[in-house]
Parts: structure tokens; sequence; C-alpha cells
């Protein structure tokens, strides 16, 4: 195991427990934000996107590449109607299931064995899609 | 609007910032998770669009992360988690349909709750504040619908 792996282990550890400390690899809290019968998850995302962008915007200021080597590159793309279309099929997903693909592979972490099933069918989607692709 | 107040929330939120940029901070990379479904999947398929060099340079550290996260959601549930291990009860046919239009979806559109929602939001991407608003709006109706349904859980 090298150093970058070593790295993104342990921070896929903090990711993992903030997963389950905030309570999103539970599908029913997931779907009763989606209900908007508890609007908490937005702290989540929220919550993590404000620490991330120092790591982004902020840190390189001071810090010329990464400890480990390699290059600061913020993440963007361009608009297109594959990201929109997309996002409406995710959402659709989304809502019904209360899966997305973190919080799934965070949950089995919890004991929830039954989203495995979410999870095969996550990387059909997934293949579908690259079989689409020409 | 909280019947469970924001703390557990925003804690989460945070230490999942945490996790992501102490990843970007030492590396480089962006912690997210859709792309670890096509750079997986090029251990098995030969087609063009797994086999991507990107993939095959990703897919190794890709597995470290989801490992981490299930081995971080595994010592909360251990420590502090005051449920313990846990089975949802949503039906396995939404786990099921929901996980294939979460797989196909989240490819299509390039990224997903982390990709979108936190490494792209956190780089001030206006296409990944697009994708937000738009899954977030479309799972919110869907939902809803799906309550209405009478499905439950």
């Amino acid at each position: 195991m090298n150093k970058q792996n070593i790295v993104v282990l342990i921070g896929g550890i903090f990711f993992g427990f903030g997963l389950a400390y905030s309570g999103m690899a539970k599908q029913e809290i997931v779907l009763s934000f989606l209900q908007l019968k508890d609007l908490g998850l937005i702290f989540v995302m929220g919550g993590a996107a404000f620490v991330t962008f120092f790591a982004v915007n902020v840190v390189p200021r001071y810090l010329k590449a990464p400890l480990l080597g390699g290059k600061f590159k913020p993440r963007r793309a361009p608009l297109s109607r594959n990201v929109i279309i997309g996002a409406v099929i995710f959402g659709v997903g989304w809502g019904i299931s209360g899966q997305c693909p973190g919080s799934a592979v965070a949950s089995l972490g919890t004991g929830n064995l039954p989203i495995l099933v979410g999870l095969v069918t996550m990387f059909i989607g997934a293949y579908i899609r690259g079989l689409l692709d020409s | 609007m909280f019947p469970l107040g924001i703390e557990p929330y925003l804690i989460g939120g945070l230490l999942i910032g945490v996790g992501v940029s102490l990843i970007y901070i030492a590396t480089g990379l962006h912690a997210t998770q859709s792309s670890f479904f096509t750079t997986t999947l090029s251990w098995f398929s030969k087609r063009k669009h797994f086999q991507k060099e990107s993939n095959i340079q990703e897919r190794k550290w890709r597995l470290f992360l989801a490992i981490g996260l299930i081995i971080g959601a595994l010592i909360h549930t251990l420590t502090l988690s005051p449920t313990g291990f846990w089975i949802t009860s949503v039906q396995i046919w939404r786990l099921a349909l929901g996980g294939l239009l979460v797989g196909f979806g989240t490819r299509l559109s390039q990224g997903c709750t982390s990709g979108h929602g936190i490494s792209g939001l956190a780089s001030l991407s206006t296409t990944s504040l697009c994708a937000v608003i738009v899954f977030m709006g479309i799972a919110i109706v869907t939902a809803n619908i799906v309550q209405i349904l009478g499905v439950s859980p």
C-alpha cells in the first residue's frame, strides 16, 4: 500500500464515520429529508462542502502542491445535456430509495446487508451507462 | 423542521469535509464516490468506456476510499451509534430500482451527492450547482410522490 492509498483510506474512514454519524447511511433518514419532514440533512452536504471549500480554494494559496505530490485542481466540468439528464435520473433513484453512492457503500459498515441489493444494481446501472457510450 | 436537532447533521457533515479535505491536501485527489462503480468495472469489462486510462489509474485508490467508508461507518456503529448494527426496512424493490437509476444517472451526470454536492460546490462549479439543484429537486418530488402513493416503508 503506497502513501497515497493510506491517506485515501484514512480520509475515507473520516468520510464514512461522518456519513454514519449524520444518519445519511440510513435510508429512512434520507427519505424523511426528501419528504421535507426533517431538513437537517442539508447541513451534511453544506458542512462538508464548507470545509472542503477551504481545502480547495484557500490551502493552495499557501501550499504549492499536494503534500504527496501531484497537482491542485478544482473539480470543474463543462455543463452538458448529459449532466442534467443524469441528475434527473439520479434524483428519481435517490427519491425512490434514499440511497446515493457514498451513503450506500458506508451503509454496509452499519450492518445493513439489504443495501447490497442497491449496490449491485448501482454497478449494473453504471455498466449500462458504459454500454450506451459509443 | 429539525426533529432530531441539527447537531448530528452538522458534525457529520464537518467530519466528511475533514476526510475529503485531508485527501485533497495530501494528494490533490477529489474523494468522490460514483466514479468508483466505473473504475471498478474496468477490472471486469474490456469495453473502451471502462478501459480509459484514467479509470485504470484511479481504480485502486477508489477501492481504498470505498473500504475506508465501510470501516469508518463500522467504527461509528461499534462506538457512538445509539442503535448499533441496523438494517433498513425500506423495501428491497425500492433499493433495487433506486440503485439502478442512481448508478446509471450518476455516471451519466458524472457526479453524485459527493462529486457534485461536496467537491463540485466546494470548487464553485456552476455545472455542479445546476446538477445539485436538479437532483435534489427531482428527489424531493419523487420521494413525495412515492409517499402519496402509499408506499411505506
